[in-house]
C-alpha cells in the first residue's frame, strides 16, 4: 500500500491548463470523426455536473436533452468527452426509437480540473454541443493502492 | 458478486415515459494505476451495456474507463406495451451478465 | 477585563465535542446526496448482499435467520456496538460479534473483516440501526475499554507526532490543503468512500489516518483498534446512524 498525506502546502487544487478556448487535438479530432466536420452547435442538450468537483473518483453527471423536438430531430446519440483525462472518452450512448427522452445520467472519474464536453447526434443530421470547465480539488489525507 | 440494482415503476401508463436507474458492482479497474510494486493494474471494465425492451433496442453505451466504479446508470424508455425489459452489459473479459424486469402497461 | 472573561471561557468551555456534528456535514451536496438516495448510494450492493447472506446457511451450518428471523430484528444492534461480549465479558465491534456468532453458532469459518461478506453483513446490519443515536454501553468492561481507547486518542503517533485528537478535535471544522477536516465519527460505517471507490471499515479508515502520520498500524484484531472504535462510538454518542454512510 501506498498511502500519501499530502499535507497543507502542497498543491492541493489542480489547476486547469491554460485555455484559448481551443478544444485539445484529440478530443477535436474525436469530435471530427464523429460530425463529419459538419457544424457543432450550442442548443439541444444540456450536460449537468457540479463546477467544484470534491473528488474525481465519481462524479454525477447528466446530460438531457431540456426542451421537446420533433421526430425528424430526434437525439440518436450523445458523446461525452473528458479533455484531462488520459483516455478523453467517457461515453457513448445510442437511443432507440423506444428510449422516450434520450438522455442519461452516470458518474464519471475526472483525472483532473478540464473542460467536460458532450455532443448529439440527431436524426436530421445537426450536432449539437455543450460544455462545462470545472475545479477538481484533491483530497489532503488518501489512502490508495 | 452483489446483485445489481434496478429501479424501475411495475405498473405504467401507455405512452408515458419512465426512468430506469441500474447500479452495477464492478471495480470498473480503469487501466491506469499501478499495484503495490509499481506495476501497472490491466484494465478491466465494463465496456458495453444494451437495455431491450419487448426485444427491441431501447438504449444501449458504450463506457470507458472514466465511467466511475460500481457504475450507476439512470437513462428512460417510453411504455410501449406490456413485455420483459433486458438489460445486458459486457466487461474487458467478454463476459456478460443480464437482469430483466417485468413491466405491465395499463 | 475582556481578555479575563475569554479566557475563562476558553478554559471552561468544556469538551470541544459536546455537540456531536457527522462528517456528512463536511461533505460537500454530491456526496450528501449520493448517501440520501437509495437507489443512487452504491453502500447498498453491500447492504442487499448482506441481506442475502443473512438468509443463507453457511456450509453444515445455520442461517443468521435461522436464529435472529427477519433482519429487521437487528434494529438497534449497530448502534450499541462496541459492547461486551455477554459471555466472556470481552469487548467486541459489530464484526466481532459476527465472527463470534459464526464460531458458535454456525459452525462457519471466521470471515475476513474487510473481506466483502463481513462488509456486507455489517452494513446490512447497520442499515437497520439507520436514524438511531448512536449509544454504547459504558458501564462494567467497557468502562476501561473506553477509558483506554480515548488516551490512544490523545497520544500522539508516528513520525509527524501527531495524535487523532490534534485533528478530529482541535482542528475539526478547519481545511486541510482542500478538504475540512471531519470530527472523525464512527456513525456511518461501514462506509463507502470515494477514495476507496469501495465499501470499508473504520477500522480500515483508523490505519489510513495512522500510516497518514506515519505510524505503525493497529492490527485488524489489536485490542488497541477495539478501544479506539469505542471511544470513537461514546464520543459521537446521540449521532444518528448512517450506515451505509458516503464519503469522499
Amino acid at each position: 500500500m501506498h498511502r500519501r498525506m499530502l499535507l497543507a502546502g502542497a498543491a492541493l487544487l489542480a489547476l486547469p491548463p491554460a485555455r484559448a478556448g481551443a478544444t485539445k487535438p484529440e478530443v477535436a479530432a474525436a469530435i471530427q470523426a464523429l460530425t463529419g466536420g459538419a457544424k457543432l452547435r450550442q442548443g439541444r442538450i444540456k450536460l449537468d455536473i457540479p463546477l467544484l468537483v470534491e473528488n474525481g473518483n465519481a462524479v454525477a453527471m447528466t446530460v438531457s436533452v431540456p426542451d421537446a423536438v420533433s421526430e425528424a430531430e430526434r437525439i440518436r446519440s450523445i458523446h461525452v468527452f473528458a479533455e484531462g483525462n488520459p483516455n478523453p472518452n467517457v461515453i457513448n450512448a445510442f437511443f432507440g426509437p423506444r428510449s422516450g427522452r434520450p438522455g442519461l445520467s452516470t458518474r464519471i472519474r475526472l483525472a483532473t480540473s478540464q473542460t467536460v464536453i458532450a455532443v448529439a447526434a440527431c436524426a436530421d443530421g445537426t450536432f449539437w454541443t455543450d460544455s462545462i470547465e470545472l475545479l477538481v480539488t484533491l483530497a489532503a489525507c488518501i489512502d490508495e493502492i | 458478486m452483489a446483485r445489481p440494482l434496478i429501479n424501475a415503476p411495475k405498473s405504467v401508463r401507455r405512452g408515458e415515459v419512465f426512468d430506469i436507474r441500474i447500479l452495477i458492482a464492478h471495480p470498473m479497474e480503469s487501466g491506469q494505476r499501478r499495484d503495490d510494486v509499481g506495476k501497472p493494474i490491466p484494465r478491466e471494465i465494463i465496456n458495453r451495456f444494451v437495455c431491450t425492451y419487448g426485444g427491441e433496442e431501447v438504449f444501449r453505451a458504450e463506457f470507458f474507463p472514466a465511467i466511475a466504479a460500481n457504475p450507476f446508470l439512470t437513462f428512460s424508455v417510453s411504455a410501449v406495451e406490456s413485455g420483459v425489459i433486458v438489460m445486458t452489459w459486457t466487461d474487458d473479459l467478454g463476459a456478460s451478465q443480464f437482469e430483466s424486469i417485468e413491466i405491465t402497461v395499463t | 477585563m475582556r481578555a479575563a472573561a475569554l479566557l475563562a471561557l476558553l478554559l471552561f468551555a468544556g469538551p470541544a465535542v459536546a455537540q456531536p456534528r457527522s462528517g456528512y456535514w463536511d461533505a460537500g451536496p454530491q456526496v450528501r446526496a449520493m448517501q440520501d438516495d437509495d437507489t443512487a448510494n452504491p453502500g447498498f450492493l453491500w447492504v442487499e448482499q448482506g441481506r442475502a447472506a443473512w438468509q443463507a446457511p453457511p456450509p453444515g451450518g445455520k442461517a443468521c435467520a435461522g436464529c435472529h428471523g427477519d433482519i429487521a430484528a437487528m434494529r438497534g444492534v449497530a448502534a450499541r456496538y462496541p459492547a461486551a461480549d455477554p459471555a466472556s465479558g470481552a469487548p467486541v465491534d459489530l464484526a466481532g460479534r459476527i465472527n463470534l456468532c459464526r464460531a458458535v453458532n454456525q459452525s462457519a469459518p471466521k470471515l475476513a473483516r474487510e473481506g466483502a461478506e463481513m462488509l456486507a453483513l455489517a452494513a446490512a446490519i447497520g442499515v437497520e440501526s439507520r436514524g438511531l443515536p448512536q449509544r454504547i454501553a459504558t458501564d462494567g468492561p467497557m468502562a476501561s475499554v473506553i477509558a483506554r481507547g480515548e488516551a490512544l486518542f490523545r497520544t500522539r503517533m508516528g513520525q509527524l507526532n501527531l495524535s487523532c485528537a490534534q485533528c478530529h478535535e482541535a482542528r475539526a471544522g478547519a481545511r486541510l490543503g482542500g478538504a475540512v477536516i471531519p470530527e472523525g465519527h464512527a456513525n456511518a460505517y461501514p462506509e463507502y468512500r470515494l477514495e476507496w471507490q469501495t465499501i470499508g471499515s473504520l477500522a480500515r479508515r483508523i490505519r489510513a489516518c495512522l500510516t497518514g502520520v506515519r505510524a505503525e498500524p493497529f492490527a485488524a484484531d489489536a485490542p488497541e483498534m477495539l478501544e479506539l472504535e469505542a471511544w470513537l462510538a461514546l464520543r459521537g454518542a446521540g449521532l444518528p446512524m448512517e450506515t451505509p454512510g458516503v464519503r469522499p
